[in-house]
């Protein structure tokens, strides 16, 4: 999918993704000549097929994860289907820790799917150097990695 | 206004790249499976033939002549593979190079949406309800390209594919994996049963899968017919396995040392 400015005759960027939370997708589109910027929203129908693929509008942020479309997809998972086991290995820094209110908020997601988000935040802080992941590391790692379903 | 150029007239990124990554997708399947020796798909055009009866004990006869087999449980709506194989629930372990399958009796290998479904749940995903047979099918061969591509199958000399009835599983297989997999055929004697077969074996052949060959299920008594023969004669392949009722490990033995 490609926006064209029709007036400059230039292919728009893609800018910015967002998920609303209520089954539909926001994405925005720059000219580079004249600057003007158009979004595209998807309902959910359309947004829907598109996550069936496993693709993400935008291009991808993190790597895909093992059964990333089940875990993210089924609604029937069981809680106890995976057992994520102790952090990677080879990080000289360690893992980092979860405050209070970050393992808290954790602990609202889906077990069928938490062991990935939870891998997902921790690679995030570890990449940076964060010791400590809060929930305003999750807030931003969620606008910079376009976790808004997760 | 001037004329819109087209898509293909737009030569500048395009930063979703949604091609590669479907692209992507299909490597890191074709990674994932080049330690499979072979892949076989187990299918047939009708339902209740027996296809993971089958499937489960050629796995196990297999493994117990010594080779590493690994059984994909392609019936994400109606999973049976793990209770075949004799496999209790446990969590299955999760890194980021992958899932770990489960192991069943005799050392076969599995992956199944039975283990990771509920107790008695159906298959449902979050989504619209509405019209959701549009997506539904998307969503499923997604499921299947990640548990080929996202369990560490390891060095495996066979993975036998179980499949539901009908051809819906083994043409999106074909569109996920790099070439269509070779295909063994599950029929019982009736003419029914052999008039949906054929169906499904003509689909493969024109598909290119390699017919290894028909197993005739059920025969001795109760259903009439030669489907077997017929089929074999017809797409010129051989009868591998007629299976009683009430087979003994000689029976799967047999088989396996045919494939």
């Amino acid at each position: 999918m490609k926006f064209l400015c029709v007036e400059c005759d230039k292919q728009m960027a893609f800018e910015e993704r967002q998920l609303p939370g209520d089954g539909t997708l926001a994405a925005t589109f720059k000219c580079p000549k004249c600057g003007r910027v158009v979004a595209m929203l998807t309902n959910p129908m359309e947004t829907q097929l598109v996550s069936s693929l496993g693709v993400e509008i935008g291009g991808r942020t993190v790597p895909e994860q093992p059964f990333e479309t089940v875990r993210k997809m089924v609604s029937t998972g069981r809680d106890d289907a995976f057992d994520e086991g102790s952090e990677p290995r080879g990080h000289a820094a360690g893992p980092p820790s979860w405050s209070a209110d970050a393992q808290e908020r954790l602990a609202r997601v889906p077990n069928f799917v938490r062991g990935m988000v939870k891998r997902i935040y921790a690679d995030y802080a570890r990449e940076r150097g964060i010791a400590e992941i809060t929930p305003a590391v999750m807030d931003t790692a969620r606008a910079e990695l376009g976790l808004e379903g997760m | 206004m001037p004329p819109i150029r087209t898509y293909h007239e737009l030569t500048d990124a395009d930063r979703s790249g949604l091609p590669e990554q479907i692209g992507a997708q299909r490597r890191r399947v074709a990674e994932r499976l080049a330690g499979v020796g072979r892949v076989i798909a187990v299918m047939s055009g009708k339902g209740g033939v027996g296809k993971s009866y089958v499937t489960a004990h050629l796995a196990r006869a297999l493994a117990r002549s010594g080779r590493a087999v690994g059984v994909l449980d392609a019936d994400l709506n109606g999973p049976t593979i793990p209770r075949l194989l004799g496999i209790d629930h446990a969590p299955l372990p999760t890194s980021q190079n992958g899932i770990e399958p489960a192991t069943g009796q005799d050392g076969v290998r599995c992956i199944s949406m039975a283990l990771l479904l509920e107790d008695g749940a159906p298959l449902a995903f979050k989504g619209p309800a509405a019209e959701s047979f549009v997506w539904r099918g998307a969503m499923e061969a997604s499921a299947l390209r990640e548990m080929l591509g996202d369990v560490s199958w390891g060095s495996l000399d066979t993975l036998l594919l179980d499949l539901p009835p009908g051809m819906q599983r083994y043409i999106e297989l074909c569109d996920i994996l790099a070439a269509p997999p070779a295909v063994l055929t599950v029929t019982i004697p009736t003419p029914e049963s052999r008039d949906a077969v054929r169906r499904a074996m003509r689909a493969a052949a024109e598909r290119g899968s390699q017919l290894l060959g028909i197993i005739e299920n059920m025969t001795g008594q109760g259903f009439e017919g030669s489907a077997g023969d017929d089929l074999a004669q017809e797409f010129s392949v051989p009868v591998l396995a007629r299976i009683p009722w009430h087979p003994t490990p000689d029976t799967w033995s047999a088989l396996g040392t045919r494939l």
